[in-house]
């Protein structure tokens, strides 16, 4: 088993047409054939998307769904119209929402949430490099050639720390069972906690790496859940890391997310609360691999 | 994006939120005008910088029992003459750190007769993923000191975004802030204004510290920080016309430019990295092996040739600069094009400093290739505990 995707996942596409979108279609298409099964586009419904396998594409989400039995969505639109193409896709019940985009207002994040708070659908990002079930299915922007078929549950903030997090467990030779980047934006759909229950209850997940950096609280909500679950008998080996330990106070870092702002969301206090529930945090980035290993071996 | 005062405060008025008269003055000439357009007996003459903690910051051209950088006037030549003490000398305050800001704008205010200083702020509160206010009737003061030392007295209220600022909502925030009578009016009022005024304009930050309950009983917003939300900057021209970019590192006003995410940082080796999370993480990791980052810079995920050569010359410009890191895991980002943006880069710039490379990811093997066979003289890294290790030891010598 895996968590969220697996081979017989459904995907279609919003933005398929734009570079970005077709680029990553082909991509997930060459990753194990991953179902790639339309794309959505206001004028061009109707249309065949010309790439190597030709898609057809839809004008409303709720027509793809509706005429290929689509059960997830990504969304490669630009910020100025991600978050509608997100609530089209909550609109049309569409279970899984994957978002890429990066840049969107918070104050349409906003609203996109409250929409999602009524709705079945589960976002995942904006900002964030998507999903990945090794060998089975590929959603979004991460490099597939770095993945391999195993026990490792990833989730992550940041995407190139993703990539980091999959690479070393790869070389590790543990692989991975399904990795998630949960994206740096302040108002996102899925956060840690979310995740590491899906993880904690998926049988194919032996252990689990979570990785978070400075700003808000969530790395420290996550850490108490842990704390929770362990009492009720729940718990599996966990390493971590907190990106930003040498940020400034009061400097953005990047993800509108990643800013220490009144002495809180300093990543001290996040490694406190991770070890505290168990997690062995590693100093370096370069060693997610080897501490896992370590946390294992318990 | 972070405005000044003055500004915040026009446009909180065009929102109809009470603020006092006042003028703002850009040369020492005009402060005279200034204070004679304003009703008087009291002024006050604040320094405009983008930092907090002005009123407790010095002057370095002054002696350092001069007044600082927010002062009361009692007389139009006071005001000329708090003006011309102010005017293009550097104040140093808490949150400018010890080299300060340059005041070049001063703004001239009615004076108020102050009964109670509260605090207000209105942010997104992540945790819930909703506006939120908060507030304290400790105004006037640092706020983190409030926060830390009587965590009880700070009250949020979150606002539901489909519904607004509601009945209940007011409720809480004049219980909250112990508002009565007409000063309870006003908040009514107010609060909606406030809140309509940061979702309309996408700010990110607005925080009024403090907020006064003036002695006949009113509300009046006596100061306004501002700052925007860069992402919805775009659907704003209005707020852009705002920006003053000489409160601006130059270093990050070219970078923006580029939309390549920098900050300057204290260090000597100069970081380019792919993604935020990868490029603190970087930063982390160049400490843990004993140096410092001279800056943080994410190129993003879809960085092209022309974005990394311009990394490239912001990184290399910075004196400090004694090493360079470059570090990619490429997924959107392909590594062969960071290798030929660096090299056409290196060409063009030259290289004084050394130079070291890890590529990993979307054709990676291509960009080691490319890197390898120029000719330059760079490092190739084969894992990032490799590259920091190597970029360390090269700038220890």
């Amino acid at each position: 088993m895996s968590i969220l995707i697996d081979k017989n996942t459904k995907i279609l596409v919003q933005g398929l047409t734009g570079n970005t979108g077709s680029f990553h279609t082909e991509q997930a298409l060459a990753y194990h054939g991953t179902k790639m099964v339309g794309g959505i586009h206001p004028k061009k419904g109707g249309e065949k998307w010309d790439g190597s396998v030709p898609l057809p594409i839809f004008s409303t989400v709720a027509e793809g769904k509706e005429k290929t039995g689509a059960n997830a969505s990504v969304v490669y639109v630009p910020p100025a119209g991600a978050a509608a193409a997100i609530i089209e896709a909550i609109d049309a019940e569409i279970p899984l929402i994957v978002c890429i985009t990066e840049g969107i207002p918070v104050s349409d994040m906003i609203k996109v949430k409250a929409r999602l708070d009524r709705s079945t659908s589960r976002l995942i990002g904006p900002n964030c490099p998507g999903i990945v079930t090794p060998d089975q299915c590929k959603i979004g922007i991460m490099p597939g050639n770095i993945f391999r078929k195993g026990s490792v549950g990833v989730v992550s903030r940041s995407g190139t720390l993703t990539y980091e997090a999959v690479f070393q467990t790869t070389n590790a030779g543990l692989g991975q069972s399904t990795a998630v980047g949960i994206g740096g934006d302040p108002v996102k759909g899925t956060e840690f906690i979310d995740m590491l229950e899906m993880f904690l209850a998926d049988d194919e997940t032996k252990s689990i790496i979570m990785i978070g950096e400075i700003g808000g609280s969530a790395e420290e909500d996550a850490a108490q859940f842990l704390i929770d679950e362990a009492k009720r008998g729940r718990r599996k080996p966990m390493a971590g890391f907190i990106a930003g330990r040498t940020a400034p106070e009061g400097r953005t870092m990047g993800h509108a997310g990643a800013v220490i702002s009144g002495g809180k969301g300093g990543a001290e206090d996040k490694i406190a609360a991770m070890e505290a529930a168990g997690i062995r945090v590693s100093p370096s980035p370069a060693r997610l691999g080897t501490t896992l290993v370590e946390a294992i071996k318990g | 994006m972070n405005i000044h005062e003055y500004q915040g405060k026009q446009l909180l008025k065009g929102f109809g939120a009470p603020v006092a008269d006042g003028v703002p003055v850009f040369k020492i000439e005009e402060a005279e005008a200034a204070a004679k357009a304003l009703p008087g007996p009291l002024y006050v003459v604040k320094s405009q910088i983008h930092a907090g903690g002005r009123g407790k910051g010095k002057f370095k051209e002054l002696s350092p029992d001069a007044k600082g950088g927010v002062r009361l006037a009692k007389s139009i030549e006071e005001v000329v003459a708090f003006s011309k003490e102010m005017l293009g000398n550097t104040l140093v305050t808490k949150q400018t750190g010890p080299a300060g800001k340059q005041v070049n704008r001063l703004y001239i205010e009615d004076g108020a007769d102050i009964d109670r200083e509260l605090y207000l702020s209105i942010l997104v509160d992540r945790s819930v993923g909703r506006v939120a206010f908060v507030v304290s009737t400790e105004g006037g003061m640092d706020i983190e000191a409030v926060a830390h030392d009587t965590p009880e007295k700070i009250i949020t209220v979150a606002i539901d975004p489909e519904k607004g600022v509601t009945a209940e909502d007011l409720k809480a925030l004049n219980g909250a802030l112990k508002l009565s009578g007409d000063a309870a009016k006003d908040g009514e009022s107010l609060f909606p204004i406030l809140y309509k005024a940061f979702v309309d304009k996408d700010m990110s930050l607005l925080e009024v510290n403090p907020l006064i309950v003036m002695k006949d009983g009113r509300l009046r917003v006596l100061d306004a920080k501002v700052s925007f939300d860069n992402n919805a900057l775009f659907r704003h021209p209005d707020v852009l016309e705002l920006r003053d970019t000489t409160e601006e590192d130059a270093k990050e006003i070219e970078a923006s430019k580029y939309d390549l995410a920098y900050v300057a940082l204290d260090g000597n080796i100069g970081c380019m990295v792919n993604g935020a999370g990868l490029a603190m993480a970087t930063m982390d990791i160049i400490k843990l092996y004993g140096a410092e980052p001279a800056n943080f810079l994410d190129v993003g995920g879809g960085a092209s040739k022309e974005k990394v050569t311009a990394a490239f010359k912001i990184i290399t410009a910075d004196p400090a600069v004694k090493g360079i890191l470059i570090n990619i895991f490429g997924g959107i980002m392909k590594c062969d094009i960071i290798a030929e943006g660096v090299i056409a880069a290196v060409k063009e710039v030259g290289l004084k400093v050394p130079l070291v490379v890890r590529l990993e990811g979307t054709n990676a093997e291509l960009g080691k290739k490319i890197i390898n066979e120029s000719g330059l003289n760079v490092v190739s890294a084969d894992d990032l505990d490799d590259a920091a290790k190597k970029i360390v030891a090269a700038v220890k010598g």
